[in-house]
């Protein structure tokens, strides 16, 4: 049995992510650092250390299984794992990403509202105000937790269902962190080769 | 007869899953493209191939070795 290191317990990260977004949105802005962290990684040629060893996400969709002893063996459907999907989806999220810091614009200019909603899967506004206390932030800063908090967990839900009726980590199949990271690795050995 | 990990290169996605599974260490992720199979390492326990998201590795009878 391999010994277990501390990075074999990160799985904890998206879970103290979610606990502490319930509770004070501000601190969606913890998950910057699973967007930067992996970009620069790969960048200065790390490869994709980061979803090898310290993305909690990806250690958190292997743990589920595991402990519930219900690790589904099917394999994703050949597509889901295919470039055109993946590079579609890494599109889409990009595309709504943009969508996420232009509705922080608007609320950054005063031309639109804070909102005080998470939307899942880009469609259902869930409400949310209990985690909004009237502070000397910004509203720009509020509404962009609120956008990046609902990226975050309308992903995390998208990756416990491809894990339930998948193999455990089909998320990252897909990913679009993983699917960026994978694109800097191949131009950067691309250019050194 | 032994067995030994085959990775599809142009399939692996690079997550990582299988260097979590494998109990040799025989797999390397480092390039970030995709997974690399230290072929004297690996033992053939066919873990990996059952991780595998993608399901990009098989499992293959070794060459023969000459002494």
């Amino acid at each position: 049995m391999k010994k277990k290191r501390w990075n074999d317990y990160l799985w904890i990260w998206p879970i103290i992510y979610f606990s502490l977004g319930f509770f004070n949105i501000l601190f969606a802005w913890l998950g910057m650092i699973d967007f930067i962290v992996p970009i620069i990684i790969a960048s200065l040629g790390g490869g994709k250390a980061f979803c090898n060893r310290y993305c909690g996400r990806g250690k958190l969709f292997a743990l589920i299984p595991s402990v519930l002893k219900k690790t589904n063996k099917k394999v994703a459907p050949t597509w889901m794992y295919g470039p055109l999907f993946r590079y579609g989806f890494l599109a889409f999220f990009m595309t709504m990403f943009g969508n996420m810091l232009h509705q922080t614009y608007l609320v950054f200019g005063g031309n639109a509202p804070l909102r005080t909603v998470v939307k899942l899967f880009w469609t259902f506004k869930v409400p949310w105000k209990w985690a909004y206390t009237v502070t000397s932030v910004p509203a720009w800063v509020t509404q962009f937790s609120y956008g990046f908090y609902s990226l975050m967990l309308t992903s995390t839900l998208i990756g416990l269902i491809v894990m339930s009726l998948y193999r455990p980590r089909t998320w990252c199949t897909f990913c679009p962190m993983g699917t960026m990271t994978q694109g800097i690795c191949r131009i950067r050995q691309g250019k050194a080769g | 007869m032994k067995r030994l990990a085959k990775i599809n290169e142009n399939v692996c996605v690079c997550c990582g899953a299988c260097q979590d599974a494998c109990p040799r260490g025989a797999i390397s992720t480092s390039s970030g493209r995709y997974a690399v199979v230290d072929t004297d390492s690996c033992v053939g326990c066919g873990l990996c191939a059952r991780t595998c998201p993608t399901g990009c590795i098989n499992l293959i009878e070794r060459a023969g070795i000459a002494i």
